[in-house]
């Protein structure tokens, strides 16, 4: 154990001042590293207390209330929602807008991270930052892009179709075209962030094990397979885990290019939330949508920290 | 100089008629009204709307030693509902603010009722639009104070040419820039009338747009038609009448009439039809006159071809679509005697002239005897092109969703019931009978507690 008095000796020289004990205690108390620890996370701590714990513990208790707010009503926003065709078409399309979105950001960002980082050192770093050109513009005013880009009316894509002797495609007024187009905005907004994280881990791969691999005659599929699959497995899960919340919780996508329509039928549990809880006046049946998403994304939370913690021993 | 002679009793009775006095007073323009006042209000989208309206309040503000200060909120991105939503949640902010349809009654319960303002309004100007007494009293009391700024109604806004060249019909014959319409020629301009001639626009190329999507464009014309038909969803005692003959028919009706739109009407919002008539590709929608105010600085050659008028007739009536906006004054305001104040000297005749003239003609005062106004009669081109857009003849204000009580008609409105609908029956060929009990369930759920 370290004498703390022996290496901060207190009040030498003037022991007897009571001013002078106390202000090396407080000294000293600021000298331990738990509280130095404490005090500069004070303000994270604040800003997560305030701006999510609180918002999501009041979310909890609005939703169980009744419309008008006056009365409590336990669980019943939740049980009504189950009996909603309407409610359940959202729980299938959030999950079709989040699985396949997520499936193909993580491809796209394989892929391209394998060709970026085959490319000579000297041109690689403005080709990762072109690529990430996605990520960084701000997603509303990305998406108010694609959406003169699909226009209903004055779509530059069809506009180009036409060009080259094709029909118009109906990108927002048919229902499956309208998810197809919303689940495109998001990959290619997305897909960035997963192919500069790939990037890293295959930085991280020892080349030395490649060289091993080569001279035992493994070829490139070989390779890819059994080192870089294995040593990127983490950075993959923890990646898709951390998209997967994302993209469930999207908003800023599907309300500004559908507004959830046609038909309901590209409305994301976000956006349904903002429908019934804004809109319609209804705050705690939209807050009992969005608290939908919670045991959803916290059993794929586990699974995948599970495998990643498992996989951690492993290594260890 | 003489003493007065002030006994204990004269001094107590003096002091008690001056307190009650004070209590019970008015709100009384004299230095007492001095304070602050926060408005926010719905941001204009007619370039120097917001101008007149600053300048009424500052004139006000001066006379009346009271800072008034404005901040103006856009409705895009519903960041006006998201504001209001907030302040009623944490119970500060404005003392003022612009509400539209349907959020007086989201948050009548945090509302101070303007019944002394809305009756002396009344009492002065006549009687108010039936949509904006549904949609802002309750309980006998007025939560809400109809808005000359934003309020609207939905009338056709039809291509004269494209109608002459390709129907034969003289729209300006039917509605003319004046009061002498002929009974005989508006009762020709129907429903059978408007799906006859929406076939012939499209077999020639122009066809007319109809937005069938979830923004208020598509619902408010929607809803009026369906009421041109005689087709409830909901009525006052809470009773489901979606299964009817009436819905039938009107779905029926919508099965005929949709095939002659362009195929992108589903997905448009409400710039989707005002940009369709401005390219000069449509020949009519349903809207107030901002889609020929954009033409007119954007493609005149339409501007000067379009003209305002009555929606066509049903089987039930002649019903066109109203979207009143409202100011609500919080209860938590601190300066409710000049709120209610300002608001009165708002929605007095001559400054509803003075903003309708801001506005060239959008906003709509909800006193039927504000329809005078020159401005209606005056702008163009082609002169006389919006006179008709305040409801004139047999034309009935209407809102969707109505007669239901109003929280449950909010959500009918804001969850698009009627054009999802007739989406499902025109562009998913869903049968009739299956979207009626679609609609049913969703409506057994709107009218839970």
């Amino acid at each position: 154990m370290v004498d703390l008095a022996r290496h901060y000796p207190i009040g030498r020289g003037e022991a007897s001042g009571q001013g002078a004990r106390a202000g090396a205690t407080l000294q000293l108390w600021l000298r331990r590293r738990s509280t130095i620890a404490v005090l500069m996370c004070l303000p994270l701590i604040v800003i997560v207390a305030g701006l999510i714990v609180y918002p999501a513990l009041y979310s909890i208790y609005l939703s169980m209330l009744n419309k008008a707010q006056t009365r409590f009503v336990g669980l019943d926003n939740f049980s009504y929602l189950l009996r909603r065709d309407t409610f359940w078409m959202v729980v299938e399309q959030s999950a079709i807008f989040a699985l396949s979105a997520v499936f193909f950001k993580a491809l796209i960002g394989l892929v391209t991270a394998h060709l970026v980082n085959n490319l000579p050192s000297k041109g690689q770093r403005k080709w990762r930052g072109m690529l990430l050109v996605p990520w960084v513009i701000p997603l509303a005013l990305s998406t108010l892009g694609w959406w003169w880009l699909f226009d209903p009316t004055h779509s530059a894509f069809n506009w180009l179709i036409q060009g080259v002797g094709g029909n118009d495609i109906p990108w927002l007024s048919n229902p499956y075209w309208a998810r197809f187009s919303v689940i495109l905005v998001n990959v290619w907004y997305g897909a960035p962030f997963f192919l500069i994280m790939y990037l890293a881990a295959l930085k991280s791969v020892p080349e030395q094990l490649y060289e091993a691999a080569q001279i035992d005659g493994a070829n490139a599929w070989q390779r890819f397979r059994h080192i870089t699959l294995p040593m990127m497995r983490n950075i993959i899960a923890i990646t898709v885990l951390f998209s997967l919340i994302v993209t469930f919780a999207n908003f800023d996508i599907v309300q500004i290019m559908t507004a959830g329509g046609p038909r309901n039928m590209t409305h994301v549990f976000a956006t349904y939330a903002f429908l019934l809880g804004i809109r319609s006046g209804d705050l705690p049946l939209g807050a009992a949508v969005s608290l939908f998403m919670l045991p959803i994304l916290a059993v794929s939370a586990m699974f995948i920290l599970r495998g990643v913690r498992k996989r951690g021993r492993e290594i260890g | 100089m003489p003493r007065a002679n002030i006994s204990r009793r004269s001094l107590l009775k003096t002091t008690g008629l001056a307190t009650a006095g004070v209590l019970s007073a008015p709100y009384v323009r004299h230095s007492y009204a001095a304070g602050k006042l926060a408005l926010g209000v719905w941001d204009h989208w007619v370039p120097g709307a917001n101008n007149t309206l600053t300048r009424l309040c500052n004139e006000w503000g001066e006379k009346n030693k009271v800072e008034v200060t404005i901040d103006y909120i856009t409705s895009q991105g519903d960041k006006d509902l998201l504001t209001a939503s907030a302040e009623a949640q944490a119970r500060a902010g404005h003392d003022i603010m612009s509400h539209r349809a349907w959020q007086i009654q989201v948050h009548r319960a945090v509302l101070e009722p303007l019944d002394d303002v809305v009756n002396a309004l009344i009492a002065k100007a006549g009687p108010i639009s039936p949509v904006s007494e549904y949609l802002a009293r309750a309980d006998g009391k007025w939560f809400g104070l109809p808005t000359t700024v934003g309020s609207q109604v939905k009338p056709c806004c039809s291509r004269l040419d494209l109608y002459k060249q390709h129907c034969g019909i003289d729209l300006t014959a039917i509605f003319p820039p004046n009061p002498n319409r002929d009974p005989k020629l508006v009762d020709s301009w129907n429903w059978d009338l408007y799906l006859k001639s929406a076939e012939q626009l499209f077999k020639a190329g122009v066809p007319v747009g109809l937005p069938m999507g979830q923004t208020s464009d598509a619902i408010d014309s929607t809803g009026a038609m369906f009421r041109a038909f005689g087709s409830v969803m909901v009525d006052e005692k809470d009773n489901i009448k979606v299964d009817s003959n009436e819905t039938r028919a009107a779905l029926e009706y919508f099965k005929k009439l949709m095939p002659f739109n362009p195929p992108e009407v589903y997905a448009w919002d409400d710039a989707g039809n005002n940009r369709w008539l401005i390219s000069g590709k449509g020949a009519g929608i349903m809207n107030p006159p901002s889609a020929w105010a954009v033409a007119k600085r954007d493609n005149p050659k339409v501007a000067e071809q379009c003209w305002t008028h009555d929606m066509p007739r049903g089987p039930a009536g002649r019903f066109v679509g109203q979207l009143p906006f409202f100011y609500g004054l919080w209860s938590f305001s601190q300066n409710k005697p000049a709120g209610k104040a300002l608001l009165q000297f708002l929605s007095e005749k001559d400054q509803s002239r003075q903003l309708v003239e801001a506005s060239v003609g959008y906003d709509l005062p909800s006193f039927k005897s504000y329809y005078d106004f020159e401005t209606w009669k005056t702008v163009e081109p082609p002169p006389g092109t919006v006179y008709n857009y305040p409801p004139r003849g047999d034309e009935q204000p209407s809102i969707t969703g109505y007669p239901a009580r109003p929280d449950v008609a909010a959500q009918i409105y804001n969850q698009s019931i009627h054009t999802i609908m007739v989406a499902k029956v025109c562009q998913g060929s869903e049968p009739i009978d299956k979207v009626i009990a679609w609609a049913k369930g969703e409506l057994e759920g709107l009218l839970r507690a």
